[in-house]
């Protein structure tokens, strides 16, 4: 590569260098499928890891891009989930893919319905209402019991092999590479996506909404758009959640998980895709291993370690990541 | 010929504090017209009023004799009607390049497009470059806002608003926060403008209104107290006795 010419910056090459691949974005595929040879038996555990870097990153595109905080975005992981659940359960419909996509478009139909209401709001009132709009969900989940089980849970999946020929297996090692197939058709989707003029603009409301209405943009159906399109991925992770535990409850709903995420990405970074990465991977392995350690205390645990990467480290671990990658650069120039 | 701004019987009030009573204004396209009064005589919310980031009470707007009065802002852009601000409203985590590109993008209806890259978007990125030429902030293109001293982000301030090449600009004190040896960058780039976008200028300094402006409101209070060209203003006495007095201590 030339060096750049200092007088004359090529404002082209810069956009393009912002969404050029670089090698470095190999690793995390390379640890996934490395993953599997290594620690076969741990299968189970990489899936769920898998499902929560989806759910994360599904949040990351409206907190981390278009500044939308939400305390409720389990309640499209949890349509999802029911949605693909109540398909098998009750109609017989269990072939694994077209019922992950009948989740996803189930949960971006209610996320485009809620969204149109609460993307009209802002602030604390905002805030509330996604942390309403959850509640009411699971509180409708928990009335309607005849469809979805209610309190006792939804029973009675049964789900085909993929392609007709993989079985949910035991060791969880075929539905592994279904998840990671899943996730990275997302990721993929989510690159593309914030890259986009459609992404820049959602950054452009992130820092100035204000400024957005006077050059013309038209704030709402852009931040309608991309909670529709995070609400489907979310319903994908929980879509495929329902399908590996062939079982689901009021929980997938629950305020625990919407906070669980939201803690995952802080955790993790928001704003860099990869930072779902690093959150869920480094969340779920550590309530794991609490969890075996001091079932009592794992979420003492994961709070501690959440509290010291977001006194130590702005921007969460990848955060913290960058800025000691900059001072080890400044250091050897 | 229909007036490119015109501004009817407009009226806001908070409680008592009426900010803008019976406003009339009417500009032709090409217009060049200072808008001056003492601080808190409401130009800002005329301003607000104007682009929609306000509603009044009552009263009516037009662009190009077509009733804006109950569009949105971002509808009102479209319309042709763009504003800079008082304070910067900027994207502060953004490159100056990226800030400009991003104003020429919705001009452009590109901003829906949510799967090509950004930088596909040749034409967009080249109108910025030249907005960043005008306003030569070159040096600055690949850095982002936070990093500017205030004179230079109040140039990007501007460029956003010119990326949007409107029909009727309203500047709300442009040259507010930039160094004297920086402020002829934005009469230039103002001048390089076509003739025929009606300009409506907010400004205090008058050696800038008798450059620039053909014709002065002064509002006061709320309300138009005169208006004429710049010696008339100049010359009469109740802006002498309200506005000058005023600015001296203001
Ligand atoms: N949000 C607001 N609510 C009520 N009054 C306001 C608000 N903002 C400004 N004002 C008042 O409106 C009047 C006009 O303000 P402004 O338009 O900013 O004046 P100018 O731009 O002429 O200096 C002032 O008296 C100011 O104190
Ligand atoms: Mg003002």
């Amino acid at each position: 590569m030339n060096a750049p010419d200092r007088s004359a910056p090529d404002p082209h090459g810069f956009l393009r260098g912002r969404e050029r691949w670089r090698p470095v974005e190999a690793l995390p595929w390379l640890i996934a499928i490395g993953a599997f040879f290594a620690l076969p038996d741990y299968m189970i555990l990489g899936t769920q890891v898998i499902t929560m870097i989806i759910f994360a990153l599904s949040l990351d595109l409206i907190l981390g891009y278009a500044g939308i905080v939400s305390l409720g975005h389990a309640a499209y992981f949890g349509a999802g989930a029911y949605a693909t659940g109540m398909l098998s359960a009750h109609l017989g419909w269990g072939e694994p893919i077209s019922g992950l996509l009948f989740g996803g478009a189930v949960a971006g139909l209610v996320g485009f319905v809620s969204g149109w209401v609460l993307l009209r709001y802002h602030g604390l009132t905002l805030l509330m209402l996604t942390l309403a709009t959850a509640i009411m969900l699971q509180e409708l989940a928990n009335v309607l019991e005849v469809w979805t089980g209610g309190f006792d849970g939804l029973l009675g999946m049964e789900f085909t092999p993929l392609f007709g020929l993989f079985e949910n297996d035991l060791w969880g090692h075929a539905y592994y590479w279904y998840a990671l197939a899943v996730l990275a058709i997302c990721f993929l989707f989510a690159r593309r996506l914030v890259h986009s003029a459609f992404g820049r603009t959602l950054v452009g409301i992130r820092e100035n909404t204000r400024r957005m209405h006077a050059i013309g943009s038209p704030v709402h159906w852009r931040l309608v758009t991309v909670y529709t399109a995070s609400a489907t991925m979310a319903g994908l992770a929980g879509a495929l959640f329902a399908e590996i535990n062939a079982y689901v409850t009021l929980d997938v709903l629950s305020f625990a998980r919407s906070g669980a995420v939201l803690i995952v990405l802080i955790l993790g970074g928001t704003g860099r895709l990869y930072g779902a990465f690093v959150g869920a991977t480094v969340y779920v392995i550590l309530e794991d291993e609490l969890a075996k350690a001091s079932p009592e205390f794992w979420e003492f645990g994961v709070g501690l370690v959440l509290v010291l990467v977001v006194l130590f480290f702005r921007g969460g671990l990848l955060g913290g990541l960058d800025s000691a990658a900059r001072r080890l650069k400044e250091a050897r120039s | 010929m229909t007036p490119a701004l015109e501004v009817r019987d407009l009226c806001r009030s908070f409680g008592a504090l009426h900010v803008a009573r019976n406003i009339n204004l009417a500009l032709a396209p090409g217009a060049r017209q200072a808008l001056i009064g003492p601080n808190g005589a409401g130009k800002t919310m005329l301003v607000n009023l104007i682009t929609g980031a306000l509603k009044p009470d009552s009263g009516a707007v037009f662009v190009r004799g077509e009733e804006i009065t109950d569009l949105g802002q971002a509808a009102r852009v479209k319309k042709g009607l763009a504003r800079t601000y008082q304070i910067n409203q900027l994207f502060r985590e953004l490159t100056v390049l990226e800030n400009i590109a991003l104003s020429v993008a919705e001009r452009r209806r590109r901003g829906a497009n949510l799967l090509q890259p950004f930088s596909r978007n040749r034409e967009t990125v080249d109108e910025a470059a030249q907005l960043i030429e005008t306003l030569r902030l070159g040096d600055d293109m690949l850095k982002p806002i936070r990093e500017l001293p205030y004179g230079r982000q109040r140039l990007v301030e501007i460029a956003i608003t010119l990326g949007q090449r409107p029909e009727v600009l309203l500047l709300d004190e442009p040259a507010a926060g930039v160094p004297s040896t920086e402020s002829h960058i934005i009469l230039e780039a103002l001048d390089a403008l076509p003739d025929n976008i009606a300009i409506l200028i907010i400004e205090h300094d008058m050696e800038v209104v008798f450059r620039f402006a053909e014709q002065v409101t002064v509002l006061v209070g709320g309300a138009v107290l005169v208006e004429g060209p710049p010696a008339a203003i100049a010359k009469d006495e109740g802006v002498r006795a309200v506005y000058l007095g005023e600015h001296e201590h203001g």
